[in-house]
């Protein structure tokens, strides 16, 4: 994230937040980036937050460890991405990091972060401040792989450019 | 500088002579597998394309698989429309190892993966499901990905930007003491290592108590590696990979085991004596939270799950039907019996396990998915608390996010029936 930007803390959970949790199995014949939002968090009160639009978008969401362990369903990725929430963790599961970085949602990785709901936090590059306590930290680049399809804007438009190239010889 | 079955494996298919963990590179794949989320990697597949004038052709259509598994037969018409979608894009692009809902070549992605001889020693698997690190059971790395990705390796035939991970080596020696088997071993390594213990990392299984273990029970080690974060559980072929591959999945050899270097540099090794481990349980909502069985007998249960991809093979089956058999299951208890494949479920017919199960009280269910994952039939009660040989435990895993799901073996979950309440294995039924 280029330049600072101020974000509020809209969700604070703690380790190993599954992608059940954040999109349940019963709802994995949606697909479609534009119905996935509908069910996110849906075993959780913010859910209808965010349906009552009770939540701007923008909103941080902020977890300990290994957030999005679980089940490789993309739809944890679109669901949080439609509501155009940021996430916030100390690290995150394999899977999910990928997915994430593949549909352009946004994530920091920021170990030891401490943030709680209605917190402010200024996103610098390479630093994240949460601004209500004083206290700044160090946000981990992403791995180096994954770098290259957040550039290109996704994983979409960066295969279309390797398909196009590659089919073309 | 020596290398893991995993840097080998990955090196051959970018081709390059040799990788170390972190490098990034762009290995082949050989065979690309999916289910009903086929649908959505469809339209990331179809948007790859959109505006290029090129057509949209998967890279090799005789190396896609896509197996029907999570609702079948469909549960609502969103389902059956996905289906009929998928069907018309393999007929279209030709892809042959599809398995379509069919009581003859049906199942779950995984064990019809192996069964079918699809997954061969040193081959590199893409797979649109996270337990996808099951195939590792054969030698092989598997990956599990999500919709995007795979709609990439349709397009390209090969996974991008994948970094070489670490490899933890766990060597497991000793002999099981009666009781206790290979899902007690990796239930006790996700507690020892945590959820995250392997993330971004591959597990290679040595030792003798690997080297003793049949495919199925490698499945189970390797098909859970993924709760312990793990990209792939490893274990290097032998002559038992070999054995299953000609006799039981028939698929036409030869094949060549990778084995790791004499020098392979391991991030870490742990070395478990098996012949020191109870029968484990993992309780809710994690399946980290794992404790030897005793600190949760007398748990009163209200669902029983033998089956999924973790534990529905016809040993997990056979051991079932043998200890109900002859027995009713106590009227507060149920049972569901979901077999992983459906030519497990007509050979477990042929010996009688499955009216054995049913003349208990159980239900024996279509193979699939099933309750596993809480989209379809076995949904738990508000309060409810099931112990199942599946795989995962998260809150509302099995429907619902006011219930309880324990995991365990197949022998602890039938004893554990019979009583309704969780029980240890040793102490009989
Ligand atoms: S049985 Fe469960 S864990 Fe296995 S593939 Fe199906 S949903 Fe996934």
């Amino acid at each position: 994230m280029a330049g600072a930007e101020t974000h509020k803390v809209v969700l604070r959970l703690g380790d190993d937040v599954s992608t059940d949790a954040i999109y349940p199995g019963r709802f994995m014949a949606t697909v479609l980036p534009t119905e996935t939002p509908q069910y996110c968090f849906a075993d959780l009160d913010f859910n209808k937050k965010l349906k009552d639009g009770a939540i701007a978008p923008g909103g941080v969401v902020v977890a300990d460890r290994n957030f999005g362990t679980g089940s490789s369903r993309e739809q944890a990725a679109s669901c949080l991405k439609g509501w155009d929430l940021i996430i916030v963790a100390n690290n995150y599961s394999r899977i999910f990091l990928q997915n994430a970085v593949n549909l352009g949602l946004r994530l920091v990785i920021v170990p030891g972060i401490e943030a709680a709901e209605g917190d402010e936090l200024e996103f610098k590059d390479g630093e994240v401040v949460n601004a209500t306590t004083g206290t700044s930290y160090a946000a981990e680049p992403l791995p180096p792989a994954r770098q290259a399809i957040v550039d290109a804007g996704g994983l979409i438009p960066y295969m279309r450019k390797r398909v196009v190239e590659e089919r073309a010889r | 500088m020596g290398m893991t079955v995993a840097e080998k494996i990955l090196a051959r298919a970018s081709g390059m002579a040799e990788v170390s963990p972190g490098m990034v590179v762009e290995p082949a794949v050989d065979i690309a597998m999916s289910h009903e989320n086929s649908a959505l990697i469809m339209n990331q597949f179809f948007e790859i394309f959109e505006g290029t004038g090129l057509e949209p052709t998967v890279w090799d259509p005789s190396r896609v698989a896509i197996i029907f598994d999570h609702r079948v037969p469909a549960e609502t018409s969103k389902t059956a429309t996905n289906q009929k979608k998928i069907r018309e894009f393999v007929a279209k692009q030709g892809i042959t190892k599809f398995h379509d809902v069919r009581g003859d070549e049906g199942g779950i992605c995984h064990q019809i993966m192996a069964e079918s001889g699809y997954v061969h020693p040193g081959m590199v698997v893409a797979g649109a499901d996270s337990h996808t690190s099951s195939h590792g059971c054969m030698g092989a790395m598997a990956i599990g990905v999500g919709a995007t990705d795979m709609a990439g390796v349709w397009a390209l035939g090969r996974m991008v930007n994948v970094e070489v991970p670490p490899t933890i080596k766990v060597v497991a020696d000793g002999e099981f003491k009666p009781g206790v088997g290979p899902k007690d071993l990796i239930l006790y390594l996700i507690g020892m290592i945590s959820a995250e213990g392997a993330n971004f990392r591959v597990i290679e299984f040595h030792g003798r108590a690997i080297r003793h273990m049949s495919i199925s029970g490698r499945f189970v080690l390797c098909n859970m590696s993924v709760e312990a974060g793990a990209t792939c559980g490893i274990v290097p072929a032998d002559e038992e990979t070999f054995r299953y591959l000609r006799e039981e999945a028939c698929a036409p050899g030869p094949f060549t085991a990778v084995l790791p270097d004499p020098d392979a540099v391991y991030e870490k090794t742990l070395e478990i004596d098996v012949s020191r481990l109870d029968p484990q349980v993992a309780r809710p909502h994690a399946v980290d939270n794992v404790v030897p069985v005793g600190e949760v007998a007398g748990t009163r249960i209200d669902q029983v799950v033998i089956g999924s991809c973790t534990n529905g093979r016809l040993d997990d089956l056979e051991i079932a039907a043998s200890i109900v058999k002859g027995h009713k299951l106590p009227a507060h208890t149920r049972m569901l019996v979901f077999p992983a494949s459906w030519r497990i479920w007509s050979e477990a017919q042929k010996r009688g396990y499955l009216s054995d199960l049913a003349d208990a009280g159980a239900v024996i269910m279509n193979p699939g998915c099933g309750c596993c994952l809480g989209v379809h039939q076995g949904a738990l009660g508000d309060g409810e608390v099931a112990l199942a040989t599946t795989n995962r435990n998260f809150k509302g895993r099995m429907g619902n996010p006011n219930a309880s799901v324990y995991l365990a073996s197949p022998l602890t979950t039938a004893v554990s029936a019979l009583r309704g309440e969780i029980t240890d294995p040793r102490k009989g039924a």
